[in-house]
């Protein structure tokens, strides 16, 4: 009961208490502001159910970045994370590399891809790809290198081949890590396909959320902003409830 | 063996169940490091097949490497590991089965499955792999256990599992690595006996690490009591026998008590 009760008193007293401060103009007095520059949540719900169409289509867009850029993301971390944690050479080779990858701009570098691929979907699906792919990379490695060294001895005498000890021992020990891993990049999925779009995009929630500040139509910024929020919300959902389905003995 | 008596079964002596005609070990001039460090430091000690061998030492003495140079894990430095005829490690790994100090068992998988991790990885189906292994399950009273995960297991449960996922493998060697030392010291002398009974009904050439004298000199034929590294051996005895099968009656018996405590001496001895 209190799990649910005081999170929902409280995200309902804070929306009472935006409700009032911005109705009465209280926030934009004291920011100096015009009012209309601030949204109140009814005002931010009446935009939600005014602009339905539009916002899902835009979601539909933003999703589908997500989804496929998370794809590829998961799909490239796991072979690195595989290839490393089966020879040494690999792993003092391109650890580093993967390290120094996120030390990369990708905002700094985004107009680039741009230019390298076009207004399409495809350097959105980059950048997603190359912010979300470290932390799947990472865990599942750390996770591959969770075994214990006797497990792995005692597999040998049973006459386990390498793979079969990936498959059987090295690769069921990494899920728990695999999955914390994708509940990261499923969270700044969200942040790396917005940002995305402001860079180049002629649609999505981002380049709605873009658009509409710059024509101080705030309470829809407000009412995207919630769209995108719930949909990742939705996706770490997801991804939780394949990890109890999947991961039974934790 | 305790409910036996157990002479040294020799290569022509009948097998039991499906079990093929054992293998000897023989150990001859063994020297091992580990980096720097001189760990093992010429040894020479033989099992005869369907023997079983206790290795009796303190802790860091080099036991768990000497199981692993037997299981073709390591190589060694200087001087042969031989099981049967074989000396490479190949070969090695392929007639000796380990079993590691914890029970190890895989989370993600059934009592079952655990106990058929050899046949799988050899290639049986799953079906095929459960319905052999589940016949061991039965003889060894484990019936009803076979879809319990590992967790749902007690700690002696959990070490029967682990011996028979070492059994199920058919090898004619078992590397034992203190296999009750997680254990509570009631559960202990239980599994004690139980596996007694085991190795009875299914002889296997059996090299037992444990820092238990008492354990040693039930379970096996012949105790090696070895020194503080580099390991070497202070003295090799010979196990009382008969003995009860009856694990209490065995170790209280005058003549058991009497080796036990010169087991003890030869440890003192071999630390000091």
């Amino acid at each position: 009961m209190r799990r649910w009760v005081l999170p929902t008193l409280l995200i309902a007293g804070l929306i009472g208490a935006w409700q009032i401060a911005a109705s009465t103009g209280a926030i934009a007095d004291a920011l100096s502001l015009d009012p209309i520059l601030v949204p109140s949540p009814a005002e931010i719900a009446e935009s939600l159910w005014q602009n339905r169409s539009l916002l899902a289509e835009d979601a539909w867009v933003t999703f589908q970045e997500m989804l496929l850029g998370l794809c590829f993301a998961i799909i490239a971390g796991i072979a690195f994370a595989v290839a490393m944690h089966l020879s040494e050479t690999l792993r003092i080779a391109f650890y580093p590399l993967i390290v120094a990858s996120q030390t990369i701009p990708v905002i700094a570098i985004a107009p680039i891809l741009v230019v390298w691929f076009g207004f399409g979907i495809g350097p959105k699906l980059w950048i997603i790809a190359l912010i979300c792919f470290f932390p799947v990379t990472v865990s599942t490695l750390a996770g591959l290198r969770s075994v214990d060294p006797e497990a792995t001895k005692m597999m040998r005498t049973l006459d386990a081949s390498r793979l079969q000890i990936l498959w059987r021992v090295d690769a069921p020990a990494s899920l728990p890590y695999f999955f914390s891993g994708i509940r990261i990049a499923v969270a700044i999925a969200a942040i790396a396909a917005v940002f995305a779009e402001w860079v180049g995009a002629d649609s999505g929630l981002g380049h709605l959320i873009l658009i509409d500040n710059a024509q101080l139509q705030t309470a829809r910024v407000f009412a995207a902003v919630l769209v995108l929020s719930a949909m990742t919300m939705a996706l770490v959902g997801l991804v939780v409830l394949a990890e109890r389905r999947i991961v039974t003995w934790r | 063996m305790p409910a036996k008596a157990k002479e040294f079964a020799t290569e022509s002596s009948v097998p039991a169940s499906n079990e093929a005609p054992g293998v000897g070990v023989s150990i001859r001039g063994l020297q091992h490091s580990y980096g720097e460090l001189l760990t093992i430091e010429q040894l020479d000690v033989g099992v005869p097949a369907h023997g079983v061998l206790g290795l009796v030492g303190p802790s860091g003495c080099g036991k768990s490497t000497l199981l692993e140079l037997i299981a073709g894990l390591q190589e060694p430095e200087l001087g042969e590991v031989a099981l049967g005829e074989k000396l490479d490690p190949a070969a090695r790994l392929a007639r000796c089965a380990f079993m590691p100090q914890s029970d190890l068992l895989l989370p993600w998988l059934s009592a079952i499955d655990n106990a058929a991790l050899a046949l799988r990885n050899r290639g049986v189906r799953r079906g095929a792999a459960r319905r052999e292994a589940g016949e061991l399950f039965e003889r060894f009273g484990l019936a009803g256990f076979e879809r319990s995960s590992p967790a749902e297991l007690s700690g002696g449960m959990r070490q029967r599992v682990a011996f028979l996922r070492t059994l199920v493998a058919g090898k004619p060697v078992l590397a034992l690595d203190e296999p009750f030392a997680s254990l509570d010291a009631i559960t202990r002398a239980e599994m004690q006996q139980w596996l007694a009974g085991a190795l009875d009904a299914d002889p296997r050439t059996v090299v037992l690490v444990t820092h238990d004298v008492e354990e040693a000199l039930y379970l096996c034929d012949r105790v090696a009591v070895l020194s503080a590294r580099p390991a070497r051996i202070v003295e090799e005895l010979s196990a009382p026998a008969p003995r009860a099968t009856d694990r209490d009656e065995a170790v209280t018996d005058p003549e058991f008590v009497v080796v036990r405590e010169r087991a003890l001496h030869a440890l003192r001895e071999g630390t000091a």
